[in-house]
């Protein structure tokens, strides 16, 4: 067997016996040591590998809460407020007005041939602009002979220009629904707000039915934008898992060239519990080391922006009606009795503090069932949790995965339209959850937010939102703890942290190298240490040529 | 159907209402009723749709192809896509019946169907387990999501009657008033509502004026015993039209809850001279275009006592009982 020692300025292990080393020795893609180079030459034969001479090594950075379809969605134009990375490290600039995005459509638009193709973007964020009213007269601007659809940041709602109405018959008269604005015409204004509406258009713009699945080339496209984040594995958390796209996903993973490991949940919508467990079930043993299969992922409620979360009283600062359960209680129930019953992992979407009551309930009647000493149940997101919660959750054994990006991009929204500022200082409260024991783990919900642990760490740290506020001084985390959260953390919450998420001897040979350290750099700067690459169980890979 | 052309837009009926309360034993019940009528039955999955065996024909996927060219799909989650799926069937089906999911609010699902312009609401129909829907109302999870799914209704049935004492339905419905004053409020056992109340058939008048609402027989299975408690009378009433009327105010009038009915559909022409179709479900009305060659009438239904028509139909003249 070969060994490969790699020196480097730093290595952040993440093991707190030794926390700081100068090498590490890799063999058949895990970590046969870390230390000195005289520790590890003990192992026997090895190459020295100095390239990383003057690069800071730690753990491949472990992505908790994300969604491989951002691959996807590069191909479409973005139109996001702020600078992004594309997977091809191309820096996308921000668009802060409507006039801009309309510029850049404008831009591509002359560069399409064909006069009846779609223009599809996607990202934008118009609670950032000073007009926020989009209309489809704005996209036709652009043109009114093409169907042109662009994505908001959120996910959950559309602008579409006048074509792509007419060709959905939307144009008309007589539509009476919430999530279809109307102009004073009576005609849509070209808003779609909520699945419902969005795909019937979107479609025609450019949209496939499968918004939400991977393809080949978005998983190769999602892979790269790994690297140059520092990620060695990330979770696609809401998947249907139909046949075709897990082989895609074994196939596409098994390439000797891909540089990560996909970890994808099932959604439970669409089938019925035991359908789901049977479904599981079946899936867990096709899992190679880059494809895990085997675990749920369960939607309680809404989102917060979207008035759609289940919260506590007193419910919305701006009196908004309660959000609605997009599970019934029983067959939550049911997943969960089952699952423990199975030893299958359950990760549970909840953003309000009612949906998060709920998920709790059920897991400790559920528990005593079927007692499970480290079934580590996952709250995803629990933007609204509290300290009773906490509390709870870690009697229970529950795991959080905090939203740590959304305070940064949406916290001026809560503080002063959603929750208000009291609850608004407290979400996402990583501070909290530590010092009630709750194993912690941050996310970026890409393609939600940008995938980029770094960022989410910092956005954790220093709780600074977009306008430049800090948001709840006293739910800070330091920076030792936040980089815990993104390479640990995570992977304890994934039920991996025997594999990854350190760098000590027997764990996969995954590593992000960074151009500067992070324990040592100004807190502030944190989102701003350029990534060089990653290595994946034991294969290089560096950015530029990702 | 007579007035099925395929011009005229698709009836959907909504059925909605919280886990347990029967949805799945009405769709039984009308699939096993439909009676030439071809429906198009969309369940969120098939997990608890224990179709009748003899009644599958085939099954590819998420379709199941029943006998009388009926057919059952589980939309999962994105029925929009399975609405037009039907709207574009080659040989559409004449009605299309819609379950939603035990926490789904059946009027966003009735708002969606307007973004189909091929389609039309033909109305909402909140079922509730009258043994369990208080417990469930004071529910702290459930309480506002069981209200608002009450508050959708057109018609509400209320389920297993046959479970509580006449006292406890009559405190039930006047609970369910205070959510929903406008819908009928119809208590019955076993789902059994009858299709024509449901659905868009021709409401026809029986010679046998006091059968049971639900003019269709128990399914086999059934144990329970029917008292006269539980059994609902219903009566109908043919209207003629011997003079042209203005159709919407009659609607209106009809769905108002001075009258009460809980099913109506005719023909009347216009002050203008065009022919109309005047539908009603409970509290619903709608007015189209009616096929050409139909005679002018309608035919209303109610449960018996519960509703009148005399004072109603006073202010329309031309307009009586046949
Ligand atoms: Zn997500």
């Amino acid at each position: 067997m070969l060994t490969t020692i790699y020196s480097a300025e730093n290595i952040i292990t993440m093991n707190p016996a030794r926390p700081f080393v100068t090498h590490v020795a890799v063999q058949d893609g895990r970590v046969l040591g870390a230390g000195s180079l005289e520790e590890l030459s003990g192992f026997g034969d090895y190459t020295l590998d100095d390239r990383f001479k003057d690069k800071v090594l730690m753990p491949g950075l472990v992505e908790g809460h994300s969604h491989a379809v951002e691959g996807k969605w590069w191909r479409y134009v973005y139109c996001g407020y702020f600078d992004r990375m594309d997977p091809h490290g191309k820096i996308w600039s921000g668009l802060q007005t409507i006039t801009e995005v309309v510029g850049r459509l404008k831009e591509i638009e002359q560069t399409l041939t064909d006069p009846t193709v779609p223009l599809t973007g996607w990202a934008i964020d118009p609670i950032y602009y000073e007009d926020k009213n989009i209309t489809r007269h704005h996209l036709d601007e652009v043109s009114t002979d093409r169907p042109i659809a662009i994505m908001h940041a959120s996910g959950h709602i559309m602008n579409v220009n006048t074509k792509a109405l007419e060709l959905a018959d939307y144009l008309r008269t007589g539509i009476e629904h919430d999530g279809v604005p109307l102009g004073d015409d009576g005609l849509p204004t070209g808003e779609l707000k909520g699945p419902d509406v969005m795909m019937p258009v979107g479609q025609y713009a450019g949209f496939d039915q499968n918004l939400f699945d991977f393809d080949e080339q978005g998983l190769v496209d999602f892979a790269r934008l790994c690297v140059r984040t520092g990620v060695t594995t990330a979770t696609d958390l809401a998947a249907r898992l139909g046949d075709d796209v897990v082989e895609t996903g074994i196939d596409v993973t098994a390439k000797s060239d891909f540089p990560a490991r996909i970890i994808p949940l099932r959604f439970h919508h669409g089938v019925t519990p035991q359908e789901l467990i049977d479904q599981v079930q079946r899936l867990a043993p096709m899992s190679t080391d880059r494809f895990r299969l085997g675990k749920i992922k369960v939607v309680a409620d809404g989102s917060i922006q979207g008035f759609s979360a289940r919260l506590r009283w007193p419910g919305y600062y701006n009196g908004a009606e309660n959000g609605l359960w997009y599970i019934a209680p029983e067959q939550m129930r049911e997943i969960y009795e089952k699952a423990l019953a199975a030893n299958i992992q359950v990760h549970t979407h909840t953003n309000g503090d009612e949906a998060t009551d709920l998920a709790l309930d059920i897991l400790q009647d559920a528990l005593r069932k079927h007692p499970h000493p480290d079934h580590r149940f996952t709250i995803q997101h629990g933007q609204m949790i509290n300290a009773a919660q906490y509390r709870r959750m870690a009697k229970l054994g529950v795991c959080v995965n905090h939203f740590a990006n959304h305070h940064f991009y949406w916290g001026d929204e809560h503080y002063r339209l959603t929750v208000g500022p009291e609850r608004a200082e407290r979400m996402n409260a990583c501070r909290t959850a530590l010092d009630n024991g709750v194993p912690l783990a941050i996310h970026s919900d890409a393609p939600v937010t940008p995938l980029g642990p770094l960022f989410t760490a910092w956005c954790a740290v220093n709780r600074i939102t977009s306008s430049g506020r800090t948001q709840g001084e006293h739910e800070k985390i330091s920076v030792a703890e936040a980089l815990y959260a993104i390479t640990i953390g995570a992977a304890y919450t994934l039920g991996m942290d025997d594999e990854i998420g350190s760098i000590e001897a027997g764990k996969h040979a995954d590593f992000a190298v960074l151009e500067k350290d992070p324990t040592t750099c100004d807190p502030l700067t944190l989102k701003d240490i350029p990534v060089w690459g990653t290595v994946q169980g034991g294969r290089v890979f560096a950015a530029a040529d990702a | 159907m007579p007035e099925h052309t395929t011009t005229s837009p698709l009836p959907v009926t909504v059925i909605g209402g919280y886990l347990g309360a029967g949805k799945t034993t009405l769709i039984n019940h009308l699939l096993n009723n439909a009676n030439g009528m071809r429906l198009a039955i969309l369940v969120n999955d098939f997990g608890d749709l224990a179709i009748d065996a003899a009644l599958i024909e085939s099954q590819e996927g998420d379709v199941i192809s029943l006998s009388g060219g009926c057919i059952c799909c589980s939309y999962g989650n994105d029925l929009q896509a399975a609405l037009m799926d039907t709207n574009k069937m080659p040989d559409p089906p004449d009605h299309v019946v819609i379950e939603s999911s035990g926490v789904a609010l059946p009027g966003a699902i009735g708002s969606a169907l307007t973004l189909i312009r091929a389609m039309r609401l033909h109305g909402i129909v909140t079922l509730a387990d009258v043994s369990t829907l208080q417990q469930h109302a004071t529910d702290k999870y459930l309480a506002d999501t069981i209200e608002r799914q009450l508050r959708d209704a057109d018609i509400i049935v209320l389920n297993k009657s046959d479970l509580v004492c006449a006292s406890e339905i009559d405190a039930v419905t006047t609970w369910v008033t205070t959510i929903n004053a406008n819908a009928r409020v119809v208590p019955t056992t076993y789902a059994t509502i009858a299709n024509m109340v449901v659905l868009d058939e021709q409401p026809q008048t029986s010679a046998d004026e006091q059968s049971p609402l639900a003019l269709n027989q128990q399914p086999q299975n059934a144990v329970r015993q029917n008292n006269d408690n539980h059994t609902q009378h219903f009566k109908t009433i043919k209207l003629a039209a011997t003079q042209p009327v203005d159709s919407a105010k009659l609607a209106t009038a009809l769905a108002s809850d001075k009258c009460g009915l809980l099913r109506a559909k005719g023909f009347v022409q216009n002050q203008s001279g065009n022919l109309h179709t005047i539908q009603v479900v409970g509290r619903r009305w709608a007015v189209t275009d009616a096929p050409t060659g139909v005679d002018c009438g309608l035919v209303c239904i109610g449960r018996d006592g519960q509703w009148q028509i005399e004072e109603i139909i006073a202010g329309f003249d031309g307009i009586s009982i046949a």
